[in-house]
């Protein structure tokens, strides 16, 4: 068994899992702050509760992103040590701060948030909310910051003993891939939200019973959704990818399937990359493009994977292709569908207008996997560095640590996750048929027994 | 300098752990037994309901800071301990998630369920988190690289290749498991009313008598185990303080729960979980992590430590997060104050 294997899916697997909490916690944290600034500028009860009930969905989606994210920081050591040992003077400063800076904040302010409106006033409630949110984007922040020093060390020296050290903290935390990635990263995360609370809204209407807070879910949802998906592609998404293509050639190359360096790139729209013909089959191309996206200008000079030496490819570059492919297809399909939904609220139709809303219920897994999709394309793009131009991923792992351990626990890790997501799944589903406005023969109820 | 500071830093972050994570653990396995009705139930996980997960930070932010200051010592020590560590991760999961999860079911049978998995996952971590510092203290069988690997169990003997459980270690999981369910106590003595109050008032003898015998029983463990544990005491004396405040400060918890002053009582506690780890720091230092297989092979604060530049910055933003961080949890703490309700919020 490749050990090396293992512990790449290993950490791929739990990250990826992990995530699917996150971006959802950082794009609603933005949306209850919303609902909270509406709800105390008008004195809007209404507003206070659709408040409250995000606020309940985003507390389980807290719960399982705590759990599933202490195992992370943790895997950097059991099965990444080697990489850890050399690293940790560097990017073991981000990990800490986030648990200094963000988590501390976070957790602080969410039990005053879920727990103590009570014994707050309604400023003091409102102001908790935005100090989730400063804190779970500050948490992203710094995880950012991690991976961008992954992708592109800027910064360092190497020690004497082989490890790595900061030469300028300010400019560890403003690595301009960093700021590239969070701004688009985190446009992602309100994304997710959108369509969460835009699908929660239509699936209300549709389903005809709890008409009022649809109407909020999906008015709310709708106009984030309208901005977020805008800004995902432009300005964030462009200018990240001419810095990867600039950075990362030889990623980007994989990424769009060029195989041969050409002035006048054509960017591929559908087809499979063959790696033994060196060939796209099946393309469905648009002349220039790709030359025109990176460079501005059609007739731009982009280089192919013929220009970089085979042990320099990213490895499973059909993989990174698809990935790449998904999320920039779904990322073009979240812009027609909002920008449609965006005009029939503009015109006040949209709540009765069905088809809209079915498709706005469907669409909600599609960020979800766009959102993984692009970490999919940033992480494997990397490959086969752990540190770019620095460290080869197989020099990195534990190798103290067996394949056979690594697979036992990644087994392990599947099987209990999977429980995870099934609970999740049926926590969630219960809130949202209970709706804002829960009855309160819940609490009487548990009392008589 | 630089070495005695981050040691002593990461030190703080694992005592504030334990003084804080250590109290939900506590009363994760105590409700097991002290509770008798569904509304005494809910007081007493809404008694930490809102703060359990603030305290789990201080694991992470801890092991955070003990990534960057120690990379060879977090590196080493991870990757040895794997499995042991891989469980920790999925008891921690099962905790977290069966506390939450039980807010929201409203069926008794899945209730009682997610309880004892909450109570047992809570019992194990805090035998794991006893067990993982004797086996700090005990040593292990490091290579000249500097890494290891542990199998759960070998002989059951302390000696060149142990394992993770052997007597020491296991003694070391149940000193854990007493002093954090006695730390429990305390706070459901604070947090809580009426019967229930009494009754977990009335444990705390029980616990507290365990509690005493087993630090004996681990101290003495110790100095057999690994005579070189006293070897700082005695360069200076002035720190045998630590062990007499071990002693003063079990004693005080006694005395303050028996007068009806529960605050104080707890606060004891919280001092001697700080006496204990402190003194068992201080027992190895300057050695991290020592070895079983010859002293030449330990990871010693000088080997393990990062560049001085990463310390000096971190000196810096560390002190400025941390002064932060206690500013919100006093907040917090302030803002929960005085009994915990049955509404369990």
């Amino acid at each position: 068994m490749n050990a090396e294997l293992i512990h790449r899916l290993h950490f791929a697997f739990t990250v990826t899992f992990h995530y699917l909490f996150p971006q959802l916690t950082m794009g609603l944290a933005l949306l209850i702050v919303v609902l909270k600034t509406v709800a105390l500028r008008t004195g809007s009860a209404q507003w206070d509760r659709a408040a409250r009930f995000w606020g309940r969905i985003f507390g389980i989606n807290f719960v399982f992103g705590v759990v599933t994210g202490i195992p992370m920081e943790f895997e950097f050591g059991t099965n990444w040590a080697r990489f850890s040992r050399l690293s940790g003077g560097v990017i073991g400063q981000p990990l800490a701060m986030e648990g200094v800076f963000s988590f501390f904040l976070e957790s602080a302010f969410l039990g005053l948030f879920l727990y103590g409106e009570k014994r707050l006033s309604k400023v003091m409630h409102w102001f908790s909310a935005v100090m989730v949110f400063v804190g779970s984007w500050i948490s992203g922040f710094f995880i950012i910051v991690t991976d961008a020093w992954m992708q592109h060390p800027v910064s360092y020296a190497q020690l004497p003993n082989g490890q790595f050290e900061v030469l300028s903290f300010w400019q560890l935390l403003l690595n301009p891939w960093a700021l590239l990635q969070y701004a688009h990263n985190m446009t992602g995360a309100v994304v997710t939200a959108s369509f969460v609370m835009a699908a929660t809204g239509a699936f209300y209407l549709l389903d005809g019973r709890i008409h009022d807070y649809g109407r909020i879910f999906l008015k709310v949802g709708v106009i984030s959704g309208v901005i977020s998906t805008i800004l995902i592609i432009f300005p964030t998404g462009d200018l990240h990818g001419k810095y990867v293509a600039r950075n990362q050639p030889a990623a980007m190359a994989a990424m769009e399937g060029l195989f041969k360096t050409e002035a006048g790139a054509d960017i591929v729209l559908m087809g499979q990359p063959n790696e033994e013909t060196g060939l796209i089959d099946n393309p469905l191309v648009v002349n220039d493009a790709l030359s025109f996206l990176i460079y501005g200008t059609t007739k731009a000079e982009v280089k192919g994977l013929d220009q970089f030496p085979h042990d320099q490819w990213p490895t499973a570059l059909p993989l990174l292709y698809y990935a790449y492919h998904i999320m920039a297809g779904l990322g073009t399909w979240f812009v027609l569908l909002m920008i449609v939904a965006a005009f029939l609220l503009w015109r006040g139709k949209i709540y009765t207008v069905r088809w809209m809303l079915w498709l706005l219920l469907i669409s909600f897994p599609l960020p979800y996997i766009a959102n993984t999709a692009g970490w999919l394309t940033a992480e494997i793009g990397r490959q086969p560095w752990l540190i770019y131009g620095l460290m080869r991923t197989s020099e990195g792992y534990s190798n103290t640590v067996s394949a056979s351990n690594g697979l036992f626990t990644l087994l392990g890790f599947m099987g209990l996750y999977a429980l995870l997501g099934l609970l999740f799944t049926v926590l969630v589903y219960r809130e949202i048929s209970r709706g804002p406005e829960p009855k309160e023969v819940t609490a009487e109820a548990l009392h008589a027994d | 300098m630089m070495g005695f500071i981050w040691f002593w830093l990461v030190a703080v972050m694992i005592v504030g752990y334990v003084v804080l994570d250590g109290f939900d653990l506590g009363v994760g396995v105590l409700h097991l037994f002290l509770v008798r009705t569904e509304a005494e139930r809910r007081a007493t996980l809404g008694s930490i309901g809102p703060v359990w997960d603030g305290n789990e930070v201080w694991l992470l932010a801890g092991g955070g800071t003990l990534y960057f200051a120690f990379p060879l010592l977090y590196a080493s020590a991870f990757s040895g301990f794997y499995l042991p560590l891989m469980i920790v991760l999925w008891l921690l999961v099962l905790r977290g998630v069966s506390l939450e999860l039980r807010n929201h079911i409203d069926v008794g049978v899945w209730r009682a369920l997610l309880d004892g998995v909450f109570g047992l996952a809570s019992a194990l971590l805090a035998i794991f988190f006893g067990a993982a510092l004797a086996n700090v203290l005990r040593g292990v069988p490091l290579q000249a690289d500097g890494y290891f690997f542990l199998p759960l169990w070998t002989n059951w003997q302390p000696g060149p290749s142990p394992g993770i459980l052997d007597w020491y270690t296991v003694i070391g999981g149940l000193v854990a498991l007493a002093a954090l369910t006695l730390h429990g106590a305390l706070w459901l003595t604070i947090k809580t009313s009426g019967d229930l109050a009494q009754r977990a008032r009335r444990i705390v003898t029980p616990l507290w008598l365990i509690v005493v015998l087993l630090t004996v029983v681990s101290l003495v463990a110790t100095i057999v185990v690994r005579p070189q544990s006293l070897d700082n005491y005695y360069s200076y004396p002035f720190t045998f303080v630590v062990p007499v405040g071990v002693v003063a400060s079990l004693a005080a918890a006694w005395l303050f729960n028996r007068k009806m002053q529960p605050v104080k009582a707890f606060l004891s506690s919280c001092l001697y979980l700080f006496f204990m780890l402190a003194g068992a720091c201080w027992g190895v230092y300057p050695t991290l992590l020592p070895a079983t297989t010859g002293s030449d092979r330990d990871i010693t604060l000088s080997r393990a430590i990062s560049g001085p530049h990463t310390l000096a910055v971190g000196l810096v933003w560390w002190s400025f997060g941390m002064a932060l961080a206690v500013a919100y949890i006093v907040f917090v703490y302030s803002r929960f104050k005085g009994k915990a309700d049955a509404s369990g919020h």
